[in-house]
């Protein structure tokens, strides 16, 4: 199998992020559990998790100022199915106290067992959804 | 108010946001490839997790070698509670909506930069759900 570069690179910056974020601040980079902060109380904490949301959408401008494009994206479904799976991954986000970010990257770089049980169940559920979608040629 | 906490936040979001960007991450339809085992199987989210977990790995071992963070008295690790129905149940339900769309919460929001409607209502929805249970269910927040 071929190895394939840029998504080493972009992950190993995600992983610094993360590593950094914990590192200078002492918090951990889950993105749902940040977002989340930035609709609590006016302090602190809200701009500090909104700066790194800010940062987020920061991220694909330095992309388009360095390689003079945007990254490319191809969103499949209408806006019915968006907003399902928005409300869906924004509920069971919060309700499972993490997503790819905090449970995939964070929680399995500390090998903790709740990051490992939430990142297989959540990998197990969206591979299932993918298949049962393609059945109906969705 | 550290000024210093506050750039911190900033630059690790946007480490995080030119990440996701550079691998193709905010690329909904790779990551979805990626979920499709059984059809045309796209492994690029393979290559980012392993990067990104290997780099937060290095992270962890410094940590454990410092006393606090440098900007702050102490690391907020996340409860060490058991795995329970909440855990399971939500991230069950977030697969769903990730598979659905393959969008989660990190790529969607860098996605809001290319300034396209369906990402605006993606993330819409996801605010939208955050706040039903942040405000139905009594919740300890990670």
């Amino acid at each position: 199998m071929s190895i394939y570069w840029p998504q080493l690179a972009g992950g190993a910056l995600i992983g610094l992020s993360v590593a950094l974020l914990m590192l200078l601040n002492g918090r951990t980079a889950g993105i749902s559990g940040l977002l989340a902060g930035v609709f609590r109380k006016l302090d602190e904490r809200f701009l500090v998790n909104a700066l790194f949301v800010a940062g987020l959408i920061l991220g694909p401008v330095i992309y388009r100022a360095v390689f003079g494009g945007w990254p490319e994206i191809h969103i499949q479904g209408g806006v019915v199915l968006l907003a399902i799976a928005g409300l869906l991954v924004g509920f069971g986000s919060r309700l499972g106290s993490g997503c790819t970010s905090g449970h995939g990257v964070a929680g399995m770089a500390r090998l903790s067992p709740r990051s490992i049980a939430a990142t297989l169940t959540f990998m197990a559920t969206a591979i299932l959804t993918v298949f049962v979608m393609g059945l109906f040629g969705l | 108010m550290s000024i210093l906490r506050i750039a911190a936040a900033l630059l690790c979001g946007t480490m995080f946001g030119f990440g996701l960007s550079l691998s193709g991450m905010v690329d909904p339809s790779r990551v979805r490839g990626f979920l499709d085992i059984a059809g045309d199987w796209n492994p690029s989210l393979a290559f980012v997790l392993f990067g990104a977990v290997a780099v937060a790995m290095l992270g962890v071992v410094i940590r454990r070698a410092m006393g606090h963070p440098l900007f702050d008295q102490g690391f907020q690790l996340p409860s060490t509670t058991p795995i329970d129905k909440r855990l399971i149940g939500g991230s069950a339900i977030f697969g769903i909506g990730w598979g659905m769309a393959g969008l989660c919460p990190g790529p969607a929001i860098a996605d809001l930069a290319l300034g396209v409607t369906p990402i605006v209502v993606f993330v819409t929805a996801m605010v939208i759900g955050m706040l039903i249970h942040d405000r139905a269910v009594s919740s300890s927040s990670c």
